[in-house]
């Protein structure tokens, strides 16, 4: 339900993405068109990529992506663009620059660092000599076993 | 009248939570069994309150109550029977209750499966479960109160979400709730153990039982929810890492370590720290998921300085429980010495990693999805952190699980050669790359995700199976079939998880890399080729449902001029909630699933259809199933069963 309640809320239209006339006739261009689609966000949606969403400026984003490729862009100029106008909002992998490099090496990071405390907790476990037996003890196990 | 009673029911169950919350562990400070015995009672009675408060809100639901609020704004006297219950949950203040009943049952649990605890012990958990439920009552009766008359009803009521009328959905938010409530009593064990200085391997089988449960109704929850968006939401995707999702899928990660350094104190007496530590976390993730989900924060931080009631009140009880929590945890793990020594190399160590990937992996979750939040207040940029960021991000940390995880289920305890486990593996390894090469070279010039996915998926898959083999030691073939009869549910469960979570990093793979897809105009009674298959649509036509009106495509899928399925995509409109909803027609298959919507009318004539071909589709969920059967499994084993408590050591104890 806790999702239901947001995805509700960007569905405004009929669930449909992408329509048949949108698309381009070059398949290979048309390809570059979705793969870039993935990455650019609905403004006016959550969390919905411009290739999933039914929302009309997404529609209009759809287009403009494909004006773009048609008139010669390569990918990266095509996201430029449209990040230019619409901000970085539109980015759904943020870029890693300044601050946001932070959100990138976090991972790694905390991977690291988790690995060395873990790594030196294991050391630290690792079992000492053992210490012999006292003769006392030594007898004590022996009738043991013998029973 | 009934309303009122429930109201009133609540009410009583927060003075009952209050007095659950105090005197037991006043009792158990002081050793007063009468005092600590009052926990017994009034966990039950705050179990009965509320189950008599919440079955009031449902027969408000289900006699289309309009004078209460809450019904008029999610129900309607049209509605099917069942989602007239299933709207009880399917709104905040309702949920809420749902959550407060969730936890006053596991709490009641506390006292009818806890026979064998130690009195002390059972005291403070239900007081530290009593404190929880203080805190949610509170916040119900203050900030969401579901019991809310209007002063004039109107005569009928504005429908639930018509997304909610699901029968995948009606289950999905109960099943999320045992999860995240489950966690709850985790928390509980770990605070008291705190509280008490004490954790020993006999905590630690306690303990499991209920993170194991929680973790199997969290599994079972999420792939509900995952199963529901995939059929549902019209382009057959089944996992967004929409903060939503995100908030279920952080306990699920840190519940998954937790259950697994549980064993480690239970069987070894090592990581008692660290167990406690994500005790506390996997509630603190709980409580995180509640925070997103209930504020709105996520949405925009703008929504939530609007009306920041709720959210501060939430965040508050994070504060309170975390603080508290982790304090006592600072204050008191020093105390809790390690026994068991192990070699770099063995079971505990393999432990420890896959602790290290789940937690990190949670973690990573965590910071991209409040990373949008962080980057507004701190440096007031707006951005976004999707899908792609995540994919990237997590995926490494799943590879390396996967990698990791035949050999350190196989390695002994104490000390072992990796050597000999991977000698144990070898023809499994071989395999693994033997199919990742084969899929490989079939699929020319596809990204390398889809024969990675099949190796790693046959490599756990195997793997299991190995493992569970190499348990019923030498001897004969059917001497050893005997014996994997015979075997505690334990390790069937540990087989079954793990071959679970294989099949589910397959064939997440496999439906990513492998999908086809095919959107086009299609005129009625034409037709058009979809991978080996022909779709042809027949007609198209305009029809009513109970409470939607509906555009229904009959479209028939053959393939080599045999009919395989007639399947009937429809566009629904529901009038009173004012929504449109797709619902997919799919032909489900054991390795594929064909996957039609039907979408506009075109001006020029025709309609729009979108199809699919979703390769292993059933896998996903079919995997999750076997990881929450594995839980199953291990949760009716024989040591959990029989009252740890009651077990004494035979002869004399080693001085």
């Amino acid at each position: 339900m806790i999702r239901v309640l947001v995805l509700s809320l960007l569905l405004a239209g009929p669930a449909f993405a992408v329509q048949p006339g949108e698309m381009l006739s070059d398949p290979e261009l048309e390809a570059r068109a979705r793969e870039i689609s993935k990455g650019l966000r609905c403004p006016v949606c959550r969390n919905e990529n411009i290739d999933d969403s039914n929302a009309t400026i997404a529609s209009d984003l759809r287009l403009l992506v494909r004006e773009r490729l048609v008139a010669g862009d390569d990918d990266q100029q095509v996201v430029d663009f449209v990040v230019d106008r619409y901000g970085e909002y539109v980015l759904l992998n943020p870029v890693a620059r300044g601050a946001g490099m932070l959100l990138w090496i976090a991972g790694p990071l905390m991977l690291l660092g988790g690995g060395a405390v873990a790594l030196t907790y294991l050391r630290r476990r690792r079992p000492v000599q053992d210490t012999p037996l006292s003769e006392e003890e030594r007898a004590r196990l022996d009738a043991l076993l013998k029973d | 009248m009934i309303v009122e009673l429930g109201h009133f029911a609540l009410i009583l169950a927060l003075c009952v939570a209050v007095v659950q919350s105090v005197i037991p562990l006043i009792g158990a400070q002081r050793g007063w069994s009468g005092w600590m015995a009052v926990g017994d009672l009034a966990a039950n009675i705050q179990f009965l309150l509320v189950a008599a408060s919440f079955a009031a809100l449902t027969v408000a639901f289900v006699t289309s109550d309009f004078s209460l609020k809450l019904v008029v704004e999610n129900s309607h006297t049209l509605k099917p029977l069942i989602y007239k219950i299933s709207g009880v949950w399917g709104n905040h203040e309702g949920s809420l209750l749902l959550w407060v009943l969730i936890l006053a049952l596991f709490g009641a649990s506390a006292v009818w499966f806890g026979g064998n605890l130690p009195p002390r012990l059972r005291a403070r958990v239900l007081a530290v479960q009593g404190m929880i439920g203080v805190a949610f009552m509170l916040f119900m009766l203050l900030t969401s109160n579901p019991f809310l008359r209007l002063a004039v009803p109107p005569f009928d009521g504005q429908d639930l979400n018509p997304l909610l009328q699901d029968p995948g959905l009606a289950f999905h938010p109960p099943f999320l709730y045992l999860g995240y409530v489950g966690l709850s009593m985790s928390f509980s064990f770990a605070v008291a153990a705190l509280i008490e200085g004490r954790v020993d391997a006999a905590w630690g089988r306690w303990v499991r039982p209920w993170t194991l449960a929680a973790w199997v109704f969290l599994t079972i929850g999420i792939a509900l929810g995952s199963w529901w968006a995939y059929y549902e939401l019209g382009w057959g995707g089944f996992w967004f890492w929409d903060p939503v999702e995100n908030a279920s899928f952080m306990p699920w990660l840190i519940a998954a370590a937790l259950l697994h350094s549980a064993i480690v104190v239970e069987k070894r007496e090592s990581l008692k720290a660290w167990t406690i530590l994500l005790a506390i976390l996997a509630f603190g993730f709980s409580l995180i998921g509640t925070f997103i989900v209930r504020s709105g924060v996520i949405t925009s931080v703008h929504a939530f300085a609007n009306d920041p009631e709720r959210g501060v009140f939430i965040l508050l009880i994070l504060g309170v429980f975390m603080g508290g929590a982790l304090t006592l945890f600072a204050a008191r793990a020093g105390s809790m010495e390690a026994k068991g020594v192990f070699s770099t190399v063995s079971r505990e160590s393999g432990l420890v990693l896959n602790n290290l990937l789940l937690t990190v992996a949670s973690f990573v979750v965590f910071i991209g999805t409040i990373w949008p939040l962080l980057a507004e207040i701190l440096w007031g940029r707006t951005l976004s952190v999707g899908a792609p960021f995540f994919n990237a991000a997590f995926t490494p940390f799943a590879i390396a699980i996967a990698i990791a995880l035949p050999v350190g289920g196989l390695i002994p305890w104490k000390r072992a050669e990796i050597r000999r486990a991977l000698w144990l593996l070898r023809g499994v390894l071989v395999l693994a790359v033997a199919l990742g090469a084969l899929a490989w070279a079939m699929q020319t010039g596809r990204s390398a995700l889809a024969p990675l996915g099949l190796g790693l998926g046959a490599w756990v898959v195997f793997g299991a199976v190995v493992d569970i083999w190499q348990r019923t030691g030498r001897g004969a073939l059917q001497e050893r079939l005997r014996r994997l009869r015979r075997l505690p549910r334990a390790d069937w469960g540990k087989a079954i998880s793990h071959a679970g979570f294989g099949v589910t990093t397959f064939a997440v793979a496999a439906i990513t890399a492998w999908q086809v897809e095919d959107i086009r105009v299609v005129q009625e009674g034409g037709s058009f080729d979809l991978g080996r298959y022909t779709v042809t649509l027949d007609d198209v036509e305009e029809t009513q449902g109970p409470n939607y009106l509906t555009t229904m495509a009959t479209m028939t899928l053959s393939q080599g001029g045999d009919v395989i399925a007639v399947l009937q995509p429809e566009k629904r409109f529901y009038p009173v909630a004012r929504m449109p909803t797709t619902e997919a027609a799919i032909d489900y298959g054991f390795l594929r699933d064909v996957y039609l919507v039907i979408g506009d009318e075109q001006d020029a004539g025709g309609w729009a259809v979108r199809s699919y071909i979703k390769p292993f589709a059933n896998w996903i969920w079919g995997g999750s199933f076997l990881m929450a059967l594995g839980g199953c499994f291990s949760l009716s084993d024989r040591r959990y069963r029989v009252a740890a408590g009651a077990r004494r050591p035979q002869g004399v104890p080693a001085e």
